[in-house]
């Protein structure tokens, strides 16, 4: 694997296998010293194009329980705003030796083009709203911690799939790991073609609360999420996870959102802070998949000092 | 006295080629005939076939104003190894082409390159604004008979009307380039299961239709000459054809590269497969392909589209729209399309000077026309690769071709010829 931009084109086999790989990170950050040498000397560079609080620091923290450096960027204070194009700033980050790249940026596809421009492994920790990789590979590992397997589950994804990079990248790796997904959201949130696409779709959450696992997306009202439906009150009727609806899924079920939640919203201020809710094991194991993907991408070897 | 003397081809007349030698003198065909003798430049076309110069009714040549794109020197040579002879250029420039002294500007301009015929087409609102008429009688006056806002639409029906019947009465060409941004804002590429899965905003075919179907209620209101520019859908394309029984005076015009190409381009998300309208469907494109064979689009357009390279080296959202396609239209087509050699000049030279209002061009040769005339082998086997063009931003880089243009002649004078233009 040079890089990692896409689900779509993992294999099953090569998904099982981070996530193995993920399982020994999640023991290594238990540990009382939570680092390895595996990745001493290599130099990771953090390059945020697009607002990011979450996935940044875990990349990070990633990176740094493998030993490597880091070097970060954010673009309001850098050359961008000095009318730089991205190629030249890709390149002059590789110039200081940098030795992969964890990329964000507001356009699909950007990643493509920067590892095209500099040959370095580049990780997409999201572009545009096609592809979120490392949020699946998380959300899987969560999913697997608690259900021991993906296969035959059923999870429901609801909210604004349209604008989702989670929901496309999730869709994937979920369907490929053998659960059966159902999208949920309103027709004007809902992809415009999904045939093709190995997933239902429901048209209200109540049709959708027999499942095991119901992921909750946020409006993404930067993307144009807000103003295709008629109001926040309408939408949380026919899809936010009140307390009464979480009141009707069955004991096993959990609940996971990738953040930021708005609560009131999509989900219940209760719901979020029950313990069948997943969302902090989400945050947590997303360290432990990113040092696996940095891991395969970096060619380090695992061995304790 | 200037001869040229073209032997060994095919020279395509109404009722099909016919092998005859061609004799062009100071600057006019003067006789078609069998082992014909000169003492000037002698061509031989090695059996391809020798047709009336293309006419392309949809460039743009950046001048005034965006010239390290493009200018109209470097726009009228990529045109002359193009097999073109007549260019009309959009007028969304800086400024636009919006009154009579910027229009003379561009009729001058072309004139000095002389490689091609240049003529403007004017805008159909002052600064293509949308909003007031511009200068339409200045515009005729100058020369100008198709009027565009292309780029923008014209999206005030009510405008639109008045632009209609004020050019109806002088016999001008409104030419719309249909999109209801209510439907397109914000879109990169075609609505539909590509940008789906790319999660990309999309701008669905029915943002060109709809259009289309509003502006030719108001060609039946005001009876205005109407032209379709760069057709891209099934939808259409039928709307096209029906205005047509119908009796409406509408024409239509299509791209080469919505004949050969398909939304799936932009899986690559390659910033040369964006353009407006964007690529489409399959289906799509073999309904443009009919709708050009069986002449219910009048027009082959390239919608040459020049952006400097750092331009478009930038992620697909990010990057301008548009595509150069002067140097690769013919060979598209040809690949593209299955038309005989009438239909093929009917579609690349006769229909689109028609159109354009264009005198000695889109003429089958003939003793006394104008020599302007392209040596074509619809047989050569290419892959475009560098162009003439200030611009290279082609989809058609690498990509196997059927159809060369072998030599052009404007006005009687040599413009390209063994694979260089002749300045």
């Amino acid at each position: 694997m040079k890089h990692f931009l896409n689900t779509d084109v993992v294999s099953r086999e090569d998904l099982e296998s981070l996530l193995d790989l993920s399982d020994e990170f999640v023991e290594v950050l238990d540990r009382q010293i939570p680092k390895v040498p595996a990745l001493r000397g290599k130099t990771v560079a953090m390059l945020f194009f697009e607002a990011s609080t979450r996935t940044r620091l875990s990349f990070e923290r990633a990176a740094k329980a493998l030993s490597a450096d880091t070097m970060s960027f954010s673009p309001s204070t850098s050359s961008l705003s000095k009318g730089e194009s991205l190629k030249d700033t890709a390149l002059t980050i590789k110039a200081m030796g940098a030795d992969a790249l964890v990329v964000r940026h507001q356009s699909t596809g950007a990643q493509w083009r920067i590892a095209d421009w500099t040959g370095l492994p580049v990780l997409n920790a999201g572009d545009g709203a096609h592809q979120h990789p490392t949020q699946a590979l998380l959300d899987a590992l969560t999913i697997r911690q608690h259900f021991g397997t993906l296969d035959g589950l059923r999870i429901a994804i609801v909210g604004d799939i349209r604008h989702s990079r989670v929901a496309r990248s999730d869709i994937s790796t979920f369907s490929k790991l053998g659960a059966e997904v159902t999208l949920a959201a309103p027709s004007t949130l809902l992809p415009v073609d999904w045939e093709g696409w190995p997933v239902k779709v429901a048209g209200s959450i109540d049709d959708v609360l027999d499942v095991d696992v119901v992921y909750l997306l946020r409006i993404q009202a930067e993307r144009g999420g807000a103003s295709v439906f008629p109001s926040l009150p309408e939408y949380v009727s026919r899809f936010g996870m009140t307390r009464q609806r979480f009141a009707l899924l069955a004991e096993s079920a959990i609940v996971m959102h990738p953040g930021p939640m708005n609560r009131g919203v999509e989900i219940a201020p209760e719901v979020a802070d029950h313990p069948r809710a997943r969302i902090l094991e989400q945050v947590s194991n997303g360290v432990a998949v990113r040092m696996a993907v940095l891991f395969r991408l970096l060619g380090g070897e695992v061995h304790d000092e | 006295m200037n001869e040229t003397l073209f032997t060994n081809g095919k020279i395509v007349t109404p009722l099909g080629p016919i092998s005859e030698d061609i004799l062009i003198k100071n600057g006019a065909v003067v006789e078609i005939g069998t082992n014909l003798k000169t003492s000037g430049e002698i061509v031989d076309c090695g059996g391809s076939l020798v047709g009336p110069g293309f006419v392309d009714i949809h460039v743009h040549f950046r001048e005034p104003g965006q010239e390290w794109k493009e200018d109209i020197g470097s726009g009228s040579a990529a045109a002359a190894a193009g097999g073109f002879t007549a260019v009309v250029t959009m007028p969304n420039t800086e400024p636009a082409i919006d009154s009579g002294y910027l229009a003379r500007f561009v009729l001058d301009r072309g004139r000095e390159e002389g490689l091609v015929e240049v003529v403007p087409a004017g805008a159909v609102t002052l600064r293509r604004e949308g909003e007031k008429l511009a200068h339409l009688d200045e515009l005729w006056a100058a020369g100008v008979r198709i009027f565009s806002d292309d780029g923008s639409p014209v999206e005030d029906a009510g405008l639109l009307r008045r632009a209609m019947e004020y050019l109806a009465e002088l016999g001008g060409v409104v030419a719309q380039h249909p999109e209801d941004r209510g439907l397109t804002r914000g879109g990169h590429m075609h609505e539909g299961s590509v940008s789906s899965r790319l999660g990309m905003a999309g701008l669905p075919a029915i943002g060109e239709e709809i259009m289309v179907a509003r502006d030719l209620a108001l060609v039946r209101l005001t009876g205005a000459r109407y032209h379709v520019q760069h057709v891209s859908t099934a939808g259409t394309v039928e709307l096209v054809r029906k205005a047509k029984a119908e009796g409406l005076s509408v024409t239509a015009e299509a791209t080469p590269h919505h004949l050969m190409l398909d939304h799936r381009e932009v899986e690559r998300m390659n910033p040369d497969a964006k353009m407006y309208p964007p690529l489409r469907r399959p289906a799509d494109v073999e309904a443009v392909r009919d709708g050009i064979a069986d002449g219910t689009i009048d027009a082959v357009a390239t919608d040459h589209a020049p952006h400097a390279a750092h331009e478009k080296d930038v992620p697909f959202e990010d990057a301008p729209r548009g595509i150069i396609g002067l140097e690769t239209a013919a060979a598209v087509v040809n690949t593209a399309v299955g038309m005989d050699a009438v239909e093929f000049f009917q579609r690349m030279s006769i229909g689109p000077s028609q159109i354009a209002g264009l005198n000695s061009q889109g003429r089958w040769p003939e003793p006394g026309g104008q020599a302007n005339l392209v040596v074509f082998d619809p047989n050569a086997k290419w892959t475009p690769d560098v162009f003439a063009s200030r611009a290279e931003n082609s989809p058609f880089i690498g990509r196997p071709l059927k159809g060369r243009v072998v030599a052009t002649m404007y006005d009687g004078r040599m413009t390209f010829r063994d694979g260089k233009v002749q300045r």
